[in-house]
């Protein structure tokens, strides 16, 4: 057995831990249990020690992390659960696949908290795209997104998308999915002693076997042999499902839900017992196969989509089967809980495998000792050189450049709409705002995380996207919640890449108590690496807000003769900004500081001044930096503006800064806005006034002039020539 | 006044058209698709989605369900049938409307809003439009280029049974979304009571939603019987 155990990976110390704990040898079916299970996709072995320190209380909150996903509580008995999951690997090796079923995954997480979904988001990084692997991938993934997405009619109405070299051999897919339950309908993964577990859904294939541990590791040369690692979505399987699940819920039939996702059903029972405090006893003769002579690894460890595991109440078994019946689906008691705490899986009559569920739900962890890359270091302290650009050129390159260019080409690919809540469409807002039918609610959702940021400072940069997806949420209008964390690293085994993990994680633990805003639910992925690159360290922050869905803003300017103020310093930095990248080709310096204070009275202050309705224009100066959020202000109506920039150089027209955010107020309101800003001690300026066809700067240098069309199509064209081309 | 929503399996905007019919004051009620019998009600829904997964065809399966038949008879009855998206997909396949929608000219699926000029307002649907109005409606489809063959189309244009077509915002040249045939976005039966269409008007119904050129749509069903 060692020697299998060092075939398939499982490091020596781990094969002595797990001898210790069964007090004998396992066995094969055993083995593989604990491979899938110790993986660091199941079990967070690098990264749980870390993530305990981040906070995790909050007044709205219902349900932290541990579940299939987090719980806040949003008003009049409202509640939304969210989680972020990554799917990377798979959709390095089969981008459509593995972007449809990293949607569907994270849709059964939400599903199994009793929550129906009703939006999606999606966080995207490529490679470069004039490379063609790279537009090969994005296309692949957006086209399996919306495969996915459209036809289980769960709108995508927002995410954000980045291109760097960090990777280009390492694409990341992390999708986010929000849920709206009503409290008491709450579901956990629970079971009580002496209970069926049914399984429902599609029926169990050879597809997908260990993903979970193939997504621990580092992706090799050879990518084909790893195809039978990719699962293969069914979104019309994925609705019935979804229906008949939450139909099951509604009619208050089952006392827990938990999905089959990554390490299939050995992960799904074994983690249901574990957190019952009970055993579980699987009769994988039980359970519905769509291949004939599966193994009993193969049931174990395959990751066929679309299949759920529910717990009825007593006496609630037949009700249960009915309705999963009438929806054409499977629905089979294929377990049953026990006292001993053990998972046993039995196979034509013989017990084929026993391991304690803690054995299996509690993984050793690892503490390491990191350190930073130099090469980091060298980048980050390289000073900025003098730079020479005629700004006029400069915007309408910045507007064209490959992350800042208009993500509408992806996004109309998305149905946005299903479900009649989308109150502020892709494109319209810094956040997407879903109405909850009924009330006067909304939902406010956004996710954020910034490449360049992070790369050159890990734990600055986590810091930035947390406060960057706060901010776009406050800025149209909500109150942040709580946030969900897709952590995306490379191999914690390298002391830099153990770095750049710890210090991601406590970028966040700062920013998150600053802000007053909690984790709830997450993701890790690691070993995103090839050929002993990591990609940048890459947190992708989801935060979920609550607003009065009438009192949102939107970005564009919508009436000539308002006048336009600017929260915060005029002045950018150049460290780790997209002019900088533009203009010299590199990415280097430090990326712009972060005062956390300033940050939450920013947010505060717009919340405010929305809340009451002196403005419904508002939008955060981000990437590209004031001109850049300037031409962006200009889109969605074709309303212009001319503003005056006092401060001189390309720090002031296109650095980047937090705690900054643009909006309008009509003439005759502008001094209760800016006695709001003055009485909380908030810099602001002035700077201009709306309308016109034109965006006209006055600078020190010289008056700068755009009409509306020229950076309208220079922003347009570049992303939808990579899709369709 | 009451309607019946069909409940295709895969359907998924079942809600939304009983959302928008309630907001009009109608009584909505979801239809199982193996129900046979569609006695008491005063129109028929076909909502949008992805009926039977829309394997082999949009629609063609649905086509062929139980519920169907009922709905042919339903039709023949001279009773309403309306069919959004799916549903005007489901009605071609069904033979209850004439021609066919193929795959967008872009070859992917579409969701943005787009400019629908009203052509006639002589029919329940759109008796609350002037005629010649452009609506702002969303549509959502990978599959919704209208088709016909030229006598077809001919007989659609000279008896007037194109009630919807595509036409620019602004003054936007690219404002065919799909390459439909004569910018077609909805038809409806020579009896006048059977329309397909493809844009969405259930989902334009509310001002949080930022869009309520549809509501009229559902408001005119109400006056057709208080008529």
């Amino acid at each position: 057995m060692e020697a299998l155990a060092k075939e398939i990976g499982i490091p020596e110390g781990e094969y002595r831990e797990i001898v210790q704990r069964l007090g004998r040898e396992p066995n094969r079916v055993e083995l593989l249990l604990f491979k899938v299970m110790w993986s660091e996709h199941c079990a967070y072995k690098n990264s749980r020690p870390l993530l305990k320190a981040l906070p995790k209380e909050g007044e709205a909150v219902l349900q932290g992390p541990g579940e299939n996903a987090g719980v806040v509580r949003v008003g009049e008995g409202w509640a939304v659960a969210f989680k972020i999951e990554s799917h990377n690997h798979p959709s390095a090796v089969e981008p459509f696949q593995g972007a449809a079923t990293g949607v569907g995954g994270i849709l059964r997480d939400i599903m199994s908290m009793g929550a129906r979904p009703i939006a999606l988001l999606d966080s995207l990084r490529f490679g470069p795209p004039e490379e063609a692997r790279s537009r090969y991938l994005l296309k692949g993934v957006v086209s399996g997104i919306a495969f996915y997405g459209n036809a289980i009619g769960v709108p995508t109405v927002g995410g954000d998308l980045y291109f760097h070299e960090g990777y280009r051999e390492n694409p990341l897919v992390n999708a986010m999915c929000l849920g709206l339950l009503r409290e008491e309908h709450l579901k956990r993964s629970r079971a009580s002693l002496g209970r069926p577990i049914y399984y429902a859904g599609a029926k169990t294939g050879r597809d997908g076997i260990g993903g979970a541990a193939f997504a621990s590791r580092e992706l090799k040369e050879e990518k084909a042999e790893d195809r039978p690692a990719v699962q293969v979505g069914d979104p019309f399987l994925g609705k019935l499902l979804m229906e008949a699940t939450l139909e099951a819920i509604e009619l208050d039939l089952v006392e827990g839900v938990q999905d089959m996702g990554a390490a299939g059903l050995t992960s799904s029972l074994s983690e249901l017992a574990h957190k019952s405090g009970l055993g579980v006893e699987l009769h994988l003769d039980l359970v519905p196969t769509r291949e004939e002579g599966m193994t009993p690894e193969e049931l174990l460890l395959s990751e066929s989509q679309e299949r759920m595991v529910l717990v009825p109440k007593e006496g609630k078994e037949k009700a249960l089967e009915e309705v999963f019946g009438r929806w054409g689906l499977d629905c089979v008691p294929v377990a049953r809980t026990i006292p001993e705490r053990v998972f046993r899986v039995l196979f034509r009559g013989e017990v084929v495998a026993e391991v304690p569920t803690e054995a299996l739900a509690e993984a050793p962890t690892y503490v390491r000792v990191g350190r930073e890359d130099p090469e980091v270091r060298r980048l980050r302290e390289t000073p900025i050189p003098p730079l020479e650009a005629d700004p006029q050129e400069v915007l309408r390159r910045l507007l064209a450049s490959p992350n800042l260019a208009s993500r509408e080409a992806v996004y109309e690919r998305y149905d946005h709409q299903v479900g009649t809540r989308t109150a502020l469409l892709p494109g319209k807002g810094d956040a997407a705002v879903l109405w909850i039918k009924g009330t006067r609610l909304g939902v406010a959702a956004k996710v954020d995380q910034n490449p360049r940021y992070s790369r050159l400072h890990p734990r600055l940069g986590a810091m930035h996207a947390l406060a960057e997806a706060c901010r776009n949420v406050s800025v149209v209008g909500a109150k942040p919640l709580a946030y969900t964390d897709g952590l995306n690293l490379g191999s914690p085994e390298t002391p830099e890449g153990y770095h750049e993990l710890a210090e991601t994680i406590a970028g966040l633990k700062e920013a998150s108590e600053a802000l007053g805003v909690p984790v709830v639910s997450g993701n890790v992925s690691l070993y995103n690496e090839s050929g002993g690159k990591r990609i940048p360290p890459t947190a992708m922050v989801g935060v979920v807000g609550v607003l009065e869905v009438d009192k949102r803003a939107e970005m564009g300017f919508r009436r000539p003769g308002e006048v336009l103020l600017l929260i915060g310093e005029e002045r950018g930095e150049l460290g780790a900004s997209e002019v900088l990248y533009l203009l010299t080709g590199k990415e280097f310096g430090h990326p712009p500081r972060l005062d956390l204070g300033r940050e939450k009275a920013v947010q505060e202050a717009i919340r405010d001044l929305i809340q009451r309705g002196l403005t419904r224009t508002a939008h955060d100066v981000a990437e590209g930096g004031l001109l850049l959020a300037l031409a962006e202000m200009t889109f969605p109506y074709g309303v212009g503006a001319t503003v005056e920039v006092r401060e001189e150089g390309l720090e002031a027209l296109f650095g980047e800064a937090p705690s900054r955010v643009l909006f309008t107020v009509e003439k005759t309101r502008l001094q209760e806005a800016t006695l709001l800003l003055e009485e909380r001690g908030l810099p602001y300026r002035v700077l201009g006034e709306t309308g016109g066809k034109s965006l006209t700067v006055l600078t020190p240098g010289g008056v700068l002039e755009w009409s509306l069309e020229e950076l309208l199509s220079a922003w347009k064209a570049p992303l939808r020539e990579v899709l369709d081309g | 006044m009451r309607w019946a929503i069909v409940r295709f399996p895969g359907a998924n905007c079942d809600e939304d058209a009983r959302f928008a019919l309630e907001k009009a004051g109608i009584r909505a009620e979801f239809v199982w698709h193996t129900e046979r019998d569609l006695r008491g009600f005063d129109g028929v829904f076909l909502p949008g989605g992805f009926s039977y997964g829309d394997y082999l065809r949009a629609g063609a399966l649905a086509a062929k369900s139980p519920v169907m038949e009922a709905v042919r008879r339903f039709a023949e009855e001279g009773r309403y049938v309306v069919g959004v998206c799916n549903g005007f997909q489901i009605l071609t396949e069904a033979g209850l409307l004439p021609g066919a929608l193929l795959a967008n000219l872009n070859l992917h699926f579409t969701c943005k809003e787009v400019g629908v000029r009203v052509e006639r307002n002589d029919l329940p649907f759109t008796r609350l439009y002037p005629r010649g109005q452009v609506l702002r409606l969303p549509i959502a489809h990978g599959e919704g280029r209208y088709y016909a063959d030229p006598e077809t189309l001919a007989r659609l244009e000279g008896e007037g049974l194109v009630v919807f077509r595509y036409a620019p915002l602004k003054d936007e040249a690219d404002y065919n979304p799909n390459g439909s045939l004569h910018d077609i976005a909805g038809i409806v039966s020579e009896k006048g009571n059977v329309l397909g269409m493809m844009p969405h008007p259930e989902r334009a119904v509310d001002e949080v939603l930022g869009n309520t050129d549809g509501l009229p749509f559902f408001l005119g069903l109400v006056k057709e019987v208080a008529r």
